[in-house]
């Protein structure tokens, strides 16, 4: 019932590609920078990162504009930069600081931003479907054109929230966009195990939605998929289901040892990796030049740096924060 | 005279008049509108428990039928609250929790505090609970202690038809997520209720019986149990203040407080099990604020540690009533230290 789309360059002018680029690019480097700093103890908590995967969350969100609303996963840092939200307000988050997006209180499974439209990364699996239903079902009632997404990984296409989510959002007809993640892995469980059909995809039709396949190593590839959902979604034409296949670059936790896997990672990282088959393609074409995707680099690595000293150097909340924030009266 | 209404209308006018107000009130959950998708549709049944009943020919838009799928639509319900609307979801039975309880204690409690103070999510859950219809022990339960643990969220149980209205206006314009409980052997009891819209404050206790020798902490359906037994016991000799707390949270402390300090005896009612809830709850409050002052120790009425039982026999002895209430409030009486 899937179809898998045919890849083409797409029709974005220069400064969208440059803005994918460069949000390509910034949740990278983003994520190789937290996986150092971790490693020196700095970084409090459970960290998720999200290296590898890069293609779908800036080839959906690049449809997205301030009308629109996303649900992430505990994976989420990837989501967050691809909606718009302040990179260095996310870094001092991770760090625990009181200028980080939710004053310390979150941390990195918890970042968010709704004034952009980004309802969370969210520590529980599966729990951002539902939420998004309603979301979509907002911008319905609103008239307003917005539509939902809801990123989920491979293990939260078990969950029945999902799969209550896909049917709600078919039954009430509300603009919902459905893109599973599909890492090979929940956890160190693989997903050719732990979902019991050909792919996630194949379950669209069972909610009533088209569901298409991506390889999510092409920027492209997803781009184009996301772009007809959305199209479809803002037209009153009901949810889609996403499935993007690709690998994570890390573990699933930050101290993972991955002795559930072997050497896939090594060769996605040379075979298959987003940004290198992106640069690739544009430079092939003649969209952009090596010089120019070169001094998006330099300029991301210098945010990432600013992001880093400057969360060190913030303060922590303080004991007045403690009690604060959990009603707005009580 | 006085207009007179049944609870179950006094929540159904509040609905109404928020509805009328303010377009951004949706109401959802399983039969609300009632038959959609058949031919019925148009008349509907307005929730199984009738509450929503005439909303949907009013309001075609904002009242949407649900899936049997829980988490789904109170999910949504959530979403959408943090999405400019005020959703009022009907958790058919509170003992459903169970198979959404992740979309409200982890999703929509949790979001103004984790998100550093950024969101509001003003959704209402309304939810039936209690005992006395013999529904067994899936359909029986007072689970209000469970969303009263949970910080970030309100927990409402009206008592009568004008705390039902005037609770439920409350809740909807509340920028909070409030859980509010209406206790199904509740919904035909009638009461004076004012025509137009009113709001009582969340954390206000209310005093329906005033007294000077023992303190009846009650709530929900309790209540009434409660004024039975004050009533039953004036007579000799002895009278109480009844508290309908009408808020789990935020809970009145203070109309708890003075009133122990004054009569220094303290009995709570509760219909929810033991262990862990608001009699519990309520007497640690007493032990450390009002100690000087209790002349005798705290007694909690409540039922026993076990499933709500099927049969008549069995349920109604599980059930607190008027007559062990006022049994426990006699032994309190006689425990003078």
């Amino acid at each position: 019932m899937t179809e898998t789309l045919p890849v083409t360059a797409g029709v974005l002018d220069e400064r969208r590609l440059l803005d994918a680029y460069r949000t390509m690019r910034t949740i990278r480097m983003f994520e190789e920078r937290v996986h150092e700093e971790f490693a020196t103890g700095e970084i409090p908590g459970f960290v998720h990162l999200y290296a590898g995967e890069e293609a779908s969350a800036t080839g959906v969100c690049a449809h997205l504009d301030e009308r629109d609303a996303i649900s992430s996963t505990h994976r989420g840092h990837g989501h967050c930069i691809a909606k718009g939200v302040d990179v260095k307000a996310m870094m001092a988050e991770i760090y625990g600081r009181a200028t980080g997006s939710c004053h310390g209180k979150g941390g990195s499974m918890h970042i968010a931003d709704l004034s952009k439209g980004m309802l969370g990364a969210n520590g529980i699996v599966g729990g951002g479907p539902p939420l998004i239903c309603g979301a979509a079902l907002a911008a319905k009632l609103q008239n307003t054109g917005g539509v939902g997404v809801a990123f989920f990984g491979d293990g939260a296409s078990n969950q029945g929230t999902t799969l209550e989510a896909m049917n709600l959002a078919s039954v009430w007809n509300v603009p919902v966009v459905f893109v599973a993640e599909n890492n090979g892995y929940a956890e160190a469980t693989a997903s050719s195990w732990s979902v019991a059909a050909d792919s996630i995809a194949d379950r669209a039709p069972a909610f009533g939605m088209p569901g298409v396949t991506v390889d999510g190593f092409d920027f492209f590839a997803v781009y184009e998929a996301a772009g007809e959902a959305v199209e479809r979604a803002r037209a009153g034409g009901g949810p889609t289901l996403i499935e993007v296949e690709f690998t994570r670059y890390f573990g699933h936790f930050e101290g993972d040892q991955q002795t559930y896997r072997t050497d896939e990672v090594a060769r996605a990282r040379a075979e298959r990796d987003c940004l290198r088959s992106f640069r690739a393609r544009v430079m092939d074409s003649g969209l952009l030049s090596a010089e120019r995707l070169d001094e998006v680099d330099r300029e991301v690595a210098l945010l990432i740096d600013r992001a880093v000293a400057e969360a060190k150097e913030a303060p922590k909340p303080t004991a007045a924060d403690l009690e604060t924030d959990v009603y707005i009266s009580y | 005279m006085a207009r007179t209404m049944t609870y179950r209308e006094a929540l159904n006018e509040a609905l109404v008049q928020e509805m009328e107000r303010d377009q951004s009130v949706i109401v959802m959950g399983e039969d609300n509108a009632g038959g959609a998708g058949g031919p019925g549709e148009q008349d509907a049944w307005g929730g199984v428990l009738g509450v929503t009943k005439g909303l949907y020919p009013r309001f075609p838009d904002r009242v949407l039928d649900t899936p049997i799928s829980e988490s789904g639509f109170i999910g949504a319900a959530i979403g959408a609250a943090t999405r400019g609307m005020r959703p009022v979801a009907e958790l058919m039975f509170v003992d459903f929790l169970g198979v959404c309880f992740d979309q409200i204690y982890n999703q929509a409690a949790k979001f103004r505090y984790m998100f550093g103070g950024k969101a509001v999510t003003p959704v209402v859950i309304r939810t039936m609970y209690g005992g006395g219809l013999r529904a067994a022990a899936q359909h029986s339960q007072a689970l209000y202690p469970i969303f009263t643990h949970v910080p970030g969220l309100k927990v409402v149980l009206p008592s009568s038809p004008y705390d039902a209205k005037g609770l439920l206006i409350q809740a909807v314009r509340d920028d909070d997520p409030v859980i509010f409980c209406e206790h199904k052997a509740l919904y035909d009891t009638v009461g004076e209720v004012p025509e137009e819209p009113y709001t009582i404050p969340f954390g206000e206790a209310g005093i329906v019986r005033d007294g000077e020798d023992a303190t009846i902490v009650a709530l929900g359906r309790m209540v009434a149990v409660a004024v039975e037994a004050a009533d039953d016991l004036a007579p000799s000799g002895v009278s109480c203040d009844v508290i309908d707390l009408r808020t789990t949270s935020p809970l009145d402390e203070d109309t708890i407080l003075e009133s122990v300090e004054n009569t220094g005896r303290l009995i709570v009612v509760d219909e929810a099990s033991p262990r862990c809830g608001m009699a519990a709850d309520i007497a640690s409050l007493a032990a450390r604020e009002a100690f000087g002052a209790l002349r005798a120790p705290v007694q909690t009425v409540t039922p026993p540690h076990t499933p709500v039982p099927f049969s008549d026999a069995l349920e109604d002895l599980y059930l607190p009533d008027a007559q062990r209430v006022a049994n426990t409030v006699k032994d309190v009486m006689n425990r003078e230290r």
